[in-house]
């Protein structure tokens, strides 16, 4: 084992600057090929350059050259200093490149080290005060720690949500914003408009979680310990904003995969568009998502809205748009109670025309005809509530005085044009249809239709997320007192009389 | 001065209610000047009246009293620190018994007189003694003889005791003459002691003989008591009345004539019996009993809003005369308010009729050729009858157990006995082969009920499914609910095992469905006897099915099909219970698993498809009579054509959730092989193809590709028939329709492929289009405002009515808070005004005495 030996040059180089040149003893099983060691000797590192950094022993300010430091005119004590410091940058440099590792622990252990560094530098700076109460956080480490965290070719989010505990930090965050920045620049400037799954995943992993304070005077916890903090850049929440929103553009301002265009649109109203000095700025991004069409389109509706709704954004053709949105998938995909939550916001005003609403239910309902149960639960007192809303409407359900006998329904199911579909002139026979439907619920909702509607608006909030297995739940729980029994008898498996499964099916 | 003299008034009242309350109270009543009297406005009828005469001295005394009494101690109390200690031991310890304490207390007590009186009490257990005897020796005396003599003996001295004492010496001497041994002695004259001795041993011997006569007195009765008994037996025999009296004495055997005429008596008398029914009106009655059943089964499809019309409390006007003559209302409402929608009702009614007359034709037919089945079969049956009663010979049941199990087949109603025919005539072909004879005979012919789903199938295990249909029959012949209590329990969990032992069966690598489809007769009879175990058991199995679902699409984001066993219990489900209920405990649940699998369930391998166009076949069937409409029927037919056409961007129609227009896992249904289309005949899926697909050659597969898509078509065909009516028939079928006649190359399809294509496209297309515009139902107006006056039932006068109950309790408790509160602010002022006056009292009493004091000293 290699403990003993690094122990001792440990010991060693602290206890004798003679014995200075066991460094390398230790820097070089920092490449070494057991797992054991190299954790061993990245603890070890750690120990020595605390130790070294604590006691001021390695030169601060801008470094000069290895050989120009022994050539010029230092005293030995600088010269042991730079010398050392140099040192100190190999050792960085190597655990830098250990974060790439194969092995997690090393990873991780190369990881905490560096930050361990980075916390000391903090305290006291290697870098030359500029002038008096200067605060010097140390960028270029950090820089190296981020690089690390964001390789372009392999997934590091085990690595990342373990660095999470360090963005707690108000200016690790900053800088760590500011970092990712410049690597955001940097490396898509390189590939040039070709997405990179794997570093565009990795970046999203690590600024994703980034926890954005909501006030200044919650902005307490600093690496940095210093007094004069109120006149640091860091310390101002505007600081802390302008980072995030450039962040955020400049991550968006390249082409994304679609798993991850999703993932951020998901997160776009709640956690990215609060923080920023300008959230209009974000009005391109979402432009774009909005014309992609299907669920990635049903997720930029939110952030629109809040653009819409706080912002004083002018969209237009934004409910034709929204209409166009309508299609069979709506009742099917994951983000339906998110959709069906914002249309009947952006439904719910009084001021929208009354074809625009009929063309809305009437092509609600006509989709409603591939729904499945838990769906039109909901769609249904949706359909109700724009009726109570907009009793223009109220003609879809009762019209006494129509032509008889239509041979065609007047509404156009395929005119994208919300004022051309003739909605108005239609009859909602769907839903006539649906109370027909198998199951019971479902039919006693639609049977609505055929009585006048109560004043009070239904509250669909409960419904919208509502699954399937919630459904068969609730109805294998309902206990009956008697149980109807077939009253056929039985001659086997497929004896019944108009069994079409005998018809097809064998039993082989 | 008013003023003054109601005060004296009062003080002297309050003095006399000091003195002796009731009497006072009585007096104070009769005098009026005494009385207040609370004069009411208005008499109302029904109210009583509490407070309508006040005794305002007597409340005021009993005030005063009470202020003194606690008021004035506390406050003469004030400032004293004084404290009364009880220092009783354990008077506040409620964990000690009453009786411990007092034992405690005692031996404290004489603990603590031991050290000082008692050092000379040298008598230390002294003895309790009552009549001079000690009471310890009386209580350990058992036999004390209680005669009434005795006590008068006792009570009373002897005659001549009282004679020694009392008569002087007269009496003695007299008593002496009448002795001989005495006479003897008379000589020697005796002293006063003697005569004294002698007088008492006199005594004492006659006690002792009385002891003795009184004992032989009680020995003879004893033995005159036993004598009795035995000679009353003797007695007892010849009236017959203390026969039935005497319960003690033995019962003598009863006659047998008696017997005899008894029974007589007690026999049934010859009734005239039901004539048996001959065939026809057997017929006729198992008809009306099945057109009942329809039309209960009718009734619950068209589900709750029947009922609820039904329940609708008519309007009653206050004019009515409640006379019962009632106007035809329901008619006359249908007529005003749904015009448009009567017609169709109307029509729906017709119509329903139609299929139900059908039916019955259908049945009808189905019921003569059962009839003739019957003829055929009937030697058969006689000979399973004659059968079956050398079975209960040769197993040596006891009588009463043949009796009990004819009575069961009494108590049968006519449908088991149905049954029963049926599995006669299964049991028939069974019979006919010789070699199964023998083998059922080697059966034994009772069985107990499992405990165990192991025991039952180590039951079953090994033997042909004849055999085993046999042991479950006899199961549950011997264990039928009425022969014990515990029966019925068992026959349901073997419903449970029944349902195992397919799903079991179902998922062998080779499934045994011949097995399972005859097991479904037993299933169904146990089924038709425990509805609620069986539908609890079929429920347990579709939520095991449903959870195990949701924790796949849990894990893995998608749900694959279920096995074949599941889908088997799902066709199990619309055997035993009706599908076309409005709800069913049972089929709402199986219908929302079938959707859940036609939508969530990935399409990835041909096996998929097959199992999911099973579920769609068994959803056509469950809806086939109610005609409800599953859009994930149509959805997944839309499907599987679509995954039938070659790769191509999906035009005029869109695919929905388990079906993607493009990406993986299309054409799966395609076969482009010229020759495979060739030699394709339509044929029956077997359902084992789901588990060994792989086995197939490739042309065999490209055949049951073919084949699922003419199935396909076919459940279209069906569906556009189902849905027919449907008011948005026309879009619902759209996209299927859109599919079917643009991108379908139809030719290249072989000839009977394309007369499946032709019959589904026919019945798409072959409908007029036909819209209505919709009219909701009239509300109903509301009523204008009347006269007549609203009548509220008064349920308890001075209470306030109206608002919720809650609202009540709430005006209740706000109405006594408020009167509390102003008492007690009274209640604290008169307190209050008391003190003062104690106070003023007092310091007049000091001035008044420093008054006398300085006096006394002047």
């Amino acid at each position: 084992m290699a403990r003993p030996a690094l122990a001792a040059s440990l010991e060693a180089v602290l206890g004798d600057r003679g014995n200075a040149n066991r460094v390398f003893e230790i820097l070089e099983l920092l490449a070494a090929k057991e797992e054991e060691d190299v954790l061993c000797a990245a603890r070890t590192c750690r120990r020595l350059f605390a130790a070294l950094l604590r006691r001021g022993e390695l030169f601060a300010g801008s470094l000069p050259a290895e050989e120009d430091a022994l050539r010029g005119n230092y005293s030995a004590e600088e010269k042991y200093k730079i010398w050392m410091r140099h040192r100190y940058n190999d050792c960085v440099e190597s655990l830098s490149e250990l974060l790439g590792h194969d092995s997690f622990q090393v990873k991780e252990s190369s990881l905490c080290t560096l930050m361990k560094f980075v916390e000391l530098e903090a305290e006291c700076p290697l870098v030359a005060e500029q002038w008096k109460g200067s605060i010097a956080f140390p960028r270029h480490l950090l820089k190296v720690v981020v690089n690390g965290l964001i390789p372009i070719h392999e997934d590091a989010s085990l690595l990342i949500s373990r660095f999470q505990e360090y963005m707690e930090y108000e200016d690790v965050r900053y800088f760590v914003m500011k970092v990712v920045t410049e690597s955001i620049g940097q490396v898509m400037q390189k590939i040039k408009e070709r997405p990179l799954p794997f570093y565009q995943q990795n970046v999203f992993s690590l600024i994703s979680p980034i926890n954005m304070p909501n006030k200044e005077r919650d902005m307490v916890k600093f690496m940095m310990k210093q007094d004069n903090r109120e006149e640091w850049k860091v310390s101002k929440l505007q600081a802390h904003k302008q980072a995030f929103e450039r962040m955020w553009l400049t991550f968006l301002k390249h082409q994304l995969p679609s798993g991850l265009y999703k993932k951020v649109l998901v997160i776009l109203h709640d956690s990215i568009l609060p923080y920023m000095n300008e959230p209009t700025l974000m009005i391109d991004f979402l432009t774009v998502a909005y014309g992609v069409g299907g669920a990635i389109s049903l997720l930029a509706l939110n952030g629109l809205f809040i653009l819409i709704h706080q912002h004083n954004l002018e969209y237009p053709d934004f409910y034709k748009k929204l209409y166009s949105l309508l299609d069979p998938s709506i009742y099917h995909v994951k983000y339906r109670a998110r959709f069906f939550h914002l249309a009947d916001l952006f439904l719910s005003s009084s001021h929208l025309p009354a074809y625009l609403v009929a063309a809305f239910i009437k092509r609600l309902s006509r989709l409603a005809l591939t729904a499945p149960p838990e769906a039109l639960l909901m769609v249904i007192p949706f359909i109700c509530n724009l009726f109570r809303r907009h009793p223009a409407c109220k003609v879809l359900m009762h019209r006494p005085n129509g032509p008889q006998d239509l041979s065609e329904d007047p509404y156009i199911m395929e005119q994208e044009e919300p004022s051309e579909s003739r909605a108005l002139e239609s009859s909602l026979w769907e839903l006539q249809s649906l109370q027909n439907h198998y199951h019971p619920d479902v039919a006693q909702a639609a049977a609505i239709l055929n009585q006048s509607l109560s004043e009070i608006e239904d509250d669909i909030s409960g419904l919208l997320e509502l699954s399937a297995s919630e459904l068969f739940d609730k109805e294998i729980k309902k206990t009956s007192a008697n149980v109807p029994l077939e009253f056929e008898q039985v001659r086997g498996l497929f004896g019944k009389k108009n069994d079409i499964i005998a018809e097809h099916f064998a039993l082989d | 001065m008013g003023k003054a003299a109601k005060r004296k008034k009062k003080a002297s009242t309050s003095s006399k209610a000091k003195g002796s309350a009731e009497p006072t109270i009585a007096m104070v009543k009769s005098n009026p000047f005494e009385v207040k009297v609370n004069r009411q406005k208005f008499n109302i009828l029904g109210r009583k009246t509490k407070n309508d005469v006040g005794l305002p001295g007597v409340s005021r005394s009993k005030a005063i009293k009470k202020r003194t009494q606690t008021l004035l101690k506390e406050y003469k109390e004030k400032e004293k620190t004084n404290v009364f200690r009880d220092k009783r031991f354990g008077e506040y310890n409620t964990k000690i018994s009453p009786e411990e304490k007092m034992i405690k207390r005692f031996t404290l007590e004489r603990q603590q007189n031991y050290g000082k009186k008692n050092i000379y009490n040298l008598n230390e257990d002294e003895e309790l003694t009552h009549f001079g005897q000690s009471l310890a020796e009386i209580e350990k005396l058992n036999d004390v003889i209680d005669s009434d003599s005795d006590t008068d003996e006792r009570g009373a001295l002897s005659a001549e005791l009282t004679a020694a004492h009392f008569g002087g010496g007269g009496g003695l001497l007299r008593k002496k003459a009448s002795t001989e041994q005495e006479d003897e002695e008379e000589e020697k004259p005796k002293s006063r002691k003697e005569l004294i001795e002698e007088l008492i041993a006199k005594s004492k011997q006659e006690k002792q003989e009385r002891q003795s006569r009184r004992e032989s007195a009680l020995e003879l009765t004893e033995k005159l008591d036993n004598d009795w008994k035995e000679i009353q037996t003797l007695m007892a025999r010849k009236p017959p009345k203390s026969e039935r009296k005497d319960k003690e004495a033995e019962k003598p055997k009863p006659d047998e004539y008696d017997m005899i005429v008894r029974e007589l008596g007690f026999e049934m008398k010859a009734k005239p019996s039901e004539r048996m029914k001959t065939e026809e009106e057997l017929a006729k009655e198992e008809e009306a009993r099945l057109q009942k059943l329809e039309a209960d089964r009718l009734r619950r499809m068209r589900g709750i809003g029947e009922q609820e019309n039904k329940k609708k409390p008519s309007h009653v006007s206050a004019d009515d005369l409640t006379d019962g003559f009632i106007l035809d209302k329901d008619d006359r409402r249908l007529l005003s308010y749904k015009d448009g929608k009567m017609n169709i009702e109307n029509v729906e009614e017709e119509e329903d009729k139609e299929e139900e007359e059908d039916k019955e034709e259908e049945e009808e037919q189905e019921e003569e050729e059962g009839e003739k089945e019957d003829n055929e079969n009937e030697e058969g049956e006689e000979e399973s009858a004659t059968e079956d009663e050398e079975d209960v010979a040769s197993d040596n049941h006891s009588d009463l157990e043949s009796d009990l199990e004819s009575e069961e087949e009494a108590a049968g109603n006519k449908e088991q006995k149905k049954h029963k025919a049926n599995e006669n005539e299964s049991q028939n072909v069974e019979e006919l082969d010789p070699k199964m004879e023998a083998a059922k005979s080697e059966l034994p012919y009772t069985f107990a009920v499992p405990e165990s789903y192991e025991k039952f199938k180590s039951l079953l295990a090994g033997r042909t499914v004849e055999q085993q249909l046999t042991i479950l029959e006899r199961i549950q012949k011997c264990n039928h609910p009425s022969l014990a209590v515990g029966n019925k329990t068992k026959l349901e969990k073997l419903f449970g095992f029944i349902l195992e032992y397919i799903g079991e069966l179902a998922t062998l690598d080779l499934p045994e469905l011949k097995t399972i489809d005859k097991l479904i007769l037993p299933l169904y009879n146990l089924c038709q006897m425990f509805p609620e175990a069986a539908s609890g058991n079929i429920k347990f199995v579709l939520r095991d099915a449903a959870h195990e679902m949701e924790e796949v699409i849990e894990v893995k984001g998608r749900a694959t099909f279920p096995g074949l066993g599941t889908l088997i219990y799902l066709k199990i489900t619309s055997l035993l219970f009706p599908t076309s209920d409005f709800w069913h405990p049972v089929v709402t649940p199986a219908f929302i698993y079938m959707s859940q699998l036609l939508t969530k369930c990935r399409i990835t391998t041909l096996q998929d498809v097959i199992k999911g166009l099973f579920i769609c076949s068994l959803l056509l069937e469950y809806v086939s009579l109610s005609k409800r409409f599953v859009p994930e029927l149509i959805n997944f037919l839309l499907g599987v054509l679509h995954i039938s056409l070659p790769k191509k961007q999906a035009q005029g129609y869109t695919v929905v959730h388990p079906f993607t227009p493009v990406g993986k896992n299309l054409e799966l249904l395609l076969v482009c092989d010229k020759k495979d289309l060739e030699s394709w005949k339509k044929q029956n899926l077997p359902l084992s193809v789901v588990t060994r697909l792989k086995e197939l050659s490739k042309t065999e597969i490209n055949h049951i590709r073919l084949s699922c898509l003419a199935l396909c078509f076919d459940l279209i065909k069906r569906c556009a028939v189902l849905y027919e009516s449907l008011p948005s028939f026309y879009e619902i079928m759209h996209p299927i329709r859109v599919l079917l006649t643009q991108r379908v190359s139809v030719s290249e399809y072989p000839e009977q492929m394309q007369e499946w294509y032709h019959g589904a496209l026919k019945e798409l297309e072959n409908k007029t289009k036909h819209y209505t515009p919709l009219i909701c139902e009239k509300k109903k107006p509301v009523p204008l405002k009347q006269y007549t006056p609203k009548i509220v039932k008064v349920l308890e006068f001075g209470r306030k009515q109206g608002g919720s109950k809650k609202e009540q309790e709430r005006k209740r408790l706000i109405h006594k808070h408020k009167r509390e509160f102003k008492g007690a602010v009274r209640e604290i002022r008169k307190d209050n005004q008391f003190l003062a006056r104690m106070q003023l009292s007092e310091i007049m009493e000091r001035f008044s005495q420093k008054e006398k004091s300085e006096r006394a000293s002047w």
